[in-house]
This record gives C-alpha cells, structure tokens and sequence, in this order.
C-alpha cells in the first residue's frame, strides 16, 4: 500500500493505519491534511467495514467541528468487490448500514468537506454505492475495474448470448464493465493514465469537487447517457 | 356501507396509487403516451413498457399534497434502469420546488435492472443523493413496501434513507435477495426455497422488529393508506431536522449495538424471541393489531 500512498501523496507525506482490509489517517492533500479512508484486498463490504467507513467520516466531521478549523478533504481510497453476501449480513439489514455511511457523506459534505474517491482496485455494485460513489468527484487509477456484473453471467441472468453482449458492448457504455463506460456516463469524472503526476492529479481533483450532483449532465455531455438530465428535468419540470 | 379491501402484494403500481390517495387526485407526470422507455432493453430485444416500470405524479392523501411514485414490480422485477431512475430523481427534483406534504415511493424492485446495469446503479446513487437532499429541505419521504418484489439491492438502501418506511408483513426489505446468496455461497448459506427462513430474514413483522421499518400494515391498500395518513399528520405538526452530528452518533450507537447484539445470529428466532415473542409459530400467525401492541409495549 506505501507505493500506492507514496504516489498520491508523495513520500512521508502520509501517516495512515492498515487494519485489515480497512485503513485510514492523514496524508497532505494540496499542501493541506486530508482525512484518508480506504479499503484494499477487494474488500467485501459488510457491516463491520460499513460502521469503521461510516465512524471515520464522523470523526473527521466531530474533530473538524470541535476545532473550529476549515473542514478537511476527505479522500475514499476504493477497492471492493461489492457487498458481503451472507445471511447474517442480511438478518442485520446491511442495506441499512449502507444508507447509513451515505448519511455520513452527506453529513460531512454539509459541513463543507470535499469527498473524493479513487479507486485503486476494484469498484463493483453494491459496494461501491455504500463506499465511493457518494463523493463529489470519482477519479480510477489505470488500472481500475469498475463494474456492477460481468457479461458471462450477465449472459445467464438475461439470456441473452455472450456473444452478443460483446458485441453491443463496443456500441453502447450501459452495461459492460469498465471504468471507460462509467466516466463516459458521468459518474466516474477523471480516468488517470499511469504516466501522470497521482499527487497533483489529486491535488486537482480536490479543487475540482463541486457539492452539488452533476453526474447526468456529464454523462449528456459525454455522450454516455442520453436520457437521464432529460427526463429528470421534464418530470421535475425545471 | 362495506368496502371490499384491496389486497396491496396482488395490485398492479397503477391501482395501488389509484386507491391509495384521495379519489381522482392523481396526475401523471410523464405518462405513458409519451413513450418515455428504454432504448437500452430495446437494443436487446427485450420487451419495454411506455412507462419504464414507474409511474410518478401529484395527488392528494387525505387533503395533504404528495408527490408519488409506484414501482410496477410485474415489469422486469421493478428493476432500475436510465428513464427509470430519472424519474424517480425528477420526482424528487420537483419536490423542493413545489414542497408536497411529503413525497410518497411505492417500492417494490429487486434494484439495478441487469439489462442496462452500469446505467441503473448510477441512477440509484442520483436517487440515494436525491432522497437526502429532499429530507434535507425538510420534505419528508415515505418508503411503501408490500410488492411481491420488496425493496432489494440499491432500492433496499434508497428505502433506508427515508424518513418513514410502512411495511405489510408481506413485504420485504434487504440488500442481496436470497437467491442470489444461495447461487453464489450454496444453499447451506441460504436456501431461497425456505420460505419461512426467508420471512425470519427479509419479512415486514422482523423489520418492524428491528426498526427498520417504522410502521407494520395488513396487506390491504386501505391499511396502507391510513398509516400513510396518520405520518402526513405527524410530519404536517412536527418538522423533523435534518441528520445533524449528534443524531448520526446515535444511529451509528444503534447499528453498532445491533451488529453486537447479533453477532452470530443467522435467523430472526433471536430477534422475536428478545423482542418477547416467544413462539415464533404464534408471532407468524399473529394479526398485524396484536402484534403492534405487543411490539409498543415492549421498552
């Protein structure tokens, strides 16, 4: 992970705690400390690492609040496969937990903290809606694998034949998996090449982030998602 | 005279909302001759519906201005799609101008629609951030749940976010449905086919249990409507407050509890049986009636 936080942060600009498939700290963001908060190892997020997330964004917002300085940035470091899938997540209500970290984001971006996302593994389905897609702004690493299901077993649920949703995904960013697709839709905003600058890739990224939702227009803009600010406006009658 | 009720689970998203508000009431927004579907399930040859699964409007509930929205969870589950979702977030979006009573989601949906999934899950976080910022302005959202489909995958988080969620005991909340636990983990993890254990999991009456729903309604849209009412009420005298601090410490407090309380349960038996039902046979069977009074006399 130090590779990883020596490149977004550079070297010993960072002090972040590895607790499992959690960690967080602090590392300087923009000359200024950003409240660092990830997950690695492709982490399947139950509740437990839903409650560690959620109670890092409140200390953050509760530390912040207390010392009466400017809100710091806080920077999602994403890798997880997608949600535990067990019956005794189920029994608690892990939909739950999940609404509950959105809170927290939406509770720190109330109080004027910037959220930024990077993924630098995998973000899939439910996991990355609880962790990661909250943020202002999504930036994946060139490596990132983004997606909600793969097209084999997409193939198996909608019977239609692999070959076929190969095909069609060339044309359209709708369904297959990618972080091309989801930055063409709007919801992922800055794709970044292994030869950039990650510090001031970040560093940009934080000045960048807006609080307000403009993913359906970016996706318009971008050509990836046609209808969704159209139709949003038509029934919102704005 | 005697109304013959309306079963909610059995009724199509259309006349739930028809007989849940005041009568002739409800307006559509976006209705179906103008022919808002996918072009996504279209490109797959998949059927479409000219209403993409949801139909939103305005309406009144006993004298109270809504906005709602149903869910037709008989077309492909209910699912979230693009038109779908931009719906519902432009239902939402209207909300903070023309500032209803309350804003009323009829859920039933297994979540992301499969067919344009990429489309779906980004809709779901605009909704996620939608519902907030409408509670947030201090219009209260109401989750209805009580479809054959329940309120599954990123629809089960949506539902968590509102201010009030009135659930039937044939209603069910959860985030990964049970077959798709049993399809990846085996059916010892969870056998979908047990229907028992699936309501001990997901069903209304554990939600209520455990606060996850704030009110357990009988089957019929007559019920719905009155609970429905009743919270128009409450929330029409007392404006709740946005989620502050102190008040997200304290759920963070509650789930944290929870998740010890339960920390190697696997079946709602332990559930039932702190909250004092001690035959479990007996709460299954037990009317909706009872089974508040039980459940508000127990601290």
């Amino acid at each position: 992970m130090n590779m990883l936080f020596d490149r977004l942060f550079g070297s010993g600009r960072h002090t972040i705690t590895v607790d499992g498939d959690f960690f967080a700290g602090t590392a300087a963001v923009a000359d200024a400390e950003a409240v660092i908060i990830g997950t690695r190892n492709k982490a399947a997020i139950g509740s437990g690492l839903a409650l560690k997330v959620a109670a890092a964004i409140l200390a953050a917002v509760r530390e912040d609040d207390s010392l009466s300085r400017p809100p710091r940035t806080i920077v999602f470091l994403v890798d997880t496969q997608g949600q535990e899938l067990s019956r005794h997540e189920e029994l608690l209500g892990l939909n739950g937990y999940f609404a509950h970290v959105a809170r927290c984001c939406d509770l720190a971006r109330r109080h004027g903290h910037r959220l930024v996302t990077v993924v630098h593994g995998e973000a899939v389905s439910g996991g990355f809606l609880a962790f990661g897609l909250m943020a202002d702004r999504v930036c994946a690493l060139p490596d990132a694998q983004v997606r909600v299901m793969d097209l084999r077993a997409m193939s198996k649920v909608t019977k239609i034949p692999y070959d076929r949703l190969v095909v069609l995904a060339e044309e359209s960013p709708v369904f297959a998996p990618g972080a091309e697709n989801f930055w063409r839709m709007g919801a992922v905003h800055e794709l970044w090449s292994a030869e950039d600058d990650w510090n001031s890739c970040l560093a940009s990224a934080v000045f960048h982030a807006g609080s307000e939702d403009g993913r359906a227009l970016l996706g318009l803009e971008r050509g990836g998602r046609m209808l969704a600010a159209a139709i949003t406006g038509l029934v919102a009658g704005s | 005279m005697n109304v013959k009720p309306t079963c909610y689970f059995e009724a199509s998203a259309r006349t739930r909302i028809a007989k849940l508000v005041d009568p002739d009431s409800f307006s559509e927004l976006c209705p179906p001759h103008l022919r808002h579907s996918s072009p996504h399930l279209a490109r797959l040859n998949a059927p479409v519906a000219f209403d993409d699964g949801v139909m939103v409007g305005r309406a009144l509930l006993a004298g109270h201005p809504v906005l709602i929205a149903g869910q037709e969870g008989k077309f492909n589950g209910g699912a979230v799609g693009e038109v779908h979702g931009a719906k519902l977030c432009g239902l939402l979006e209207r909300a903070l101008s023309e500032r209803p009573a309350a804003v009323l989601l009829l859920v039933d949906s297994g979540g992301v629609r499969l067919h344009e999934a990429n489309a779906g899950l980004i809709a779901i976080s605009e909704l996620m951030r939608a519902v907030l910022r409408t509670e947030e302005a201090g219009i209260p959202v109401f989750a209805l749940i009580g479809g054959s489909c329940g309120a599954f995958g990123g629809m089960g988080i949506v539902t968590l976010l509102c201010t009030e969620v009135v659930i039937s005991e044939q209603g069910r909340i959860g985030l990964s449905g049970p077959e798709v636990i049993e399809t990846v983990k085996g059916v010892d993890e969870f056998d979908s086919r047990d229907r028992a254990l699936v309501w001990r999991i997901t069903g209304g009456k554990l939600r209520r249990v455990l606060g996850d729903a704030t009110r357990l309604v009988d089957d019929d849209i007559a019920s719905f409507r009155a609970a429905t009412a009743e919270l128009l009420g409450k929330h029409a005298e007392r404006r709740l407050p946005a989620s502050d601090l102190a008040a997200l410490t304290e759920e963070h407090e509650q789930l944290s509890a929870r998740a010890r309380r339960y920390d190697t349960a696997r079946d709602g038996r332990i559930v039932f049986e702190e909250a004092g039902f001690t035959e479990l046979e007996s709460v299954a069977l037990m009317p909706v009636d009872d089974f508040n009074r039980h459940l508000e006399g127990t601290p």
